[in-house]
């Protein structure tokens, strides 16, 4: 787990797709507070008077139903509800549909500086971001050396030592009409705990280092459609000088796994020799992960077609 | 495996120039040479590994290095870094 930490306002400041939409209304002093998990809390029990098993150290998240029990009551009844429900410190007070608190409410928690967001969204949409933006942020991340490339549709992950020539294959791939995701530096995010996601750093996002000619930006050189920001990893493809000693796969019946944050990758070794074409051999790589995909297991088919030939033939013979 | 905190001073942090005076120098030593960050770990060898730390003035770096020369590779690199990139 990194030791990262996520806070409420970073919550608010998130823009794009993910962006909840939220304006404070009160209890900024509490913006600092950090989120510690995703699970988040509908405090309908708590204000009709349960308190047994109250999560207030997670986001409050008042939806119609809550805000129309509060906006129910008198004032004298709303103070002795706030009396109690204040006095526990809550991470923050989420309001979904466009909906307001009174003016009580707001008095409490900026008291207390316990912060309230108010949103237009609705209430199931904004618990299935908020899930999403915390468990994204909290996921454990790695920083692996290699380029990350996007082969028909595959997030290959090219490794290997520095100078075997993994940044000329992508600019090759990239020629070919794939796309860059990172070069170098990769970062690996395990989201979902199984799926391996890739981007490179916001400060050198699409540019590569070739010897030679230095530093390139690889989206204005090749335009738009040969990068993209981030990528599913799919196969790990390691590229080392040719050992005459070792055996490499010949047949590819048995699948050998990378394993990144606990998660398993269909690994490859190409040898790499001067004459060899790594990105045609990247580009069947990719395809073949494709049809295994799919369910196509191109050497083993190959292989139970000969074995039923021969008993075939086997068979004539006797 | 030799490791050394080091922090930045220079005011321009490391861009493409510093980064490269690292890179050259760690280039020199037949070890594995690692720049980290914020537990961002960045192939020393390597210009776009180090650029993508995005070393801000007053940061703080931990240089690694594992293999043959590795304290050697340390300290030239630290003693780099604390002369401003002056130092060659």
């Amino acid at each position: 787990m990194s030791a990262k930490k996520f806070r409420i306002a970073d919550l608010i400041s998130i823009k794009g797709k993910l962006d909840l939409g939220l304006t404070l209304v009160a209890g900024a002093a509490g913006l600092d507070k950090v989120i510690k998990g995703s699970e988040i809390n509908r405090p309908g029990l708590t204000l009709a008077g349960f308190y047994e098993f109250f999560a207030f150290d997670r986001i409050q998240i008042f939806g119609l139903g809550e805000t129309a029990f509060l906006h129910g009551l008198d004032d004298a009844r709303k103070r002795e509800v706030y009396e109690k429900l204040f006095s526990y410190d809550m991470l923050c007070c989420i309001f979904s549909h466009g909906e307001r608190p009174d003016d009580i409410f707001l008095d409490f928690s900026e008291e207390r500086g316990i912060p309230v967001l108010l949103t237009g969204l609705e209430t199931t949409r904004l618990i299935t971001l908020i899930t999403h933006i915390i468990e994204e942020a909290y996921s454990p991340s790695i920083t692996l050396h290699g380029t990350l490339v996007e082969v028909f549709g595959i997030g290959v992950l090219l490794t290997g030592k520095s100078g075997i020539g993994k940044s000329e294959c992508a600019l090759e791939l990239i020629e070919r009409g794939h796309r860059l995701v990172a070069d170098d530096l990769v970062e690996v995010k395990r989201l979902d705990e199984y799926l391996l996601m890739g981007s490179g750093s916001e400060i050198i996002k699409h540019h590569m280092e070739i010897r030679g000619i230095g530093i390139i930006n690889v989206r204005d050189i090749f335009g738009i459609r040969s990068v993209r920001n981030r990528k599913r990893i799919e196969l790990v493809a390691l590229l080392e000088e040719w050992q005459s000693g070792k055996e490499y796969d010949r047949l590819g019946i048995e699948e050998e796994v990378y394993t990144i944050l606990d998660v398993d990758s269909p690994y490859i070794t190409i040898p790499v020799r001067p004459g060899r074409n790594i990105p045609i051999i990247i580009e069947t790589a990719a395809l073949n992960r494709r049809l295994k995909k799919m369910g196509v297991f191109s050497a083993s088919e190959l292989d139970m077609r000969i074995q039923n030939w021969m008993k075939q033939e086997g068979a004539a013979h006797d | 495996m030799t490791e050394r905190e080091v922090r930045i001073t220079s005011n321009a942090g490391v861009h493409a120039r510093p980064a490269m005076m690292l890179v050259k120098e760690a280039m020199k030593y037949p070890c594995e040479v690692f720049v980290i960050k914020d537990d961002i770990e960045a192939n020393g060898k390597s210009i776009m590994s180090v650029l993508g730390l995005a070393i801000t003035p007053g940061s703080r770096l931990l240089i690694k290095a594992v293999g043959d020369r590795e304290r050697e590779a340390v300290e030239r690199l630290v003693r780099l870094i604390e002369s401003d990139f002056k130092d060659l």
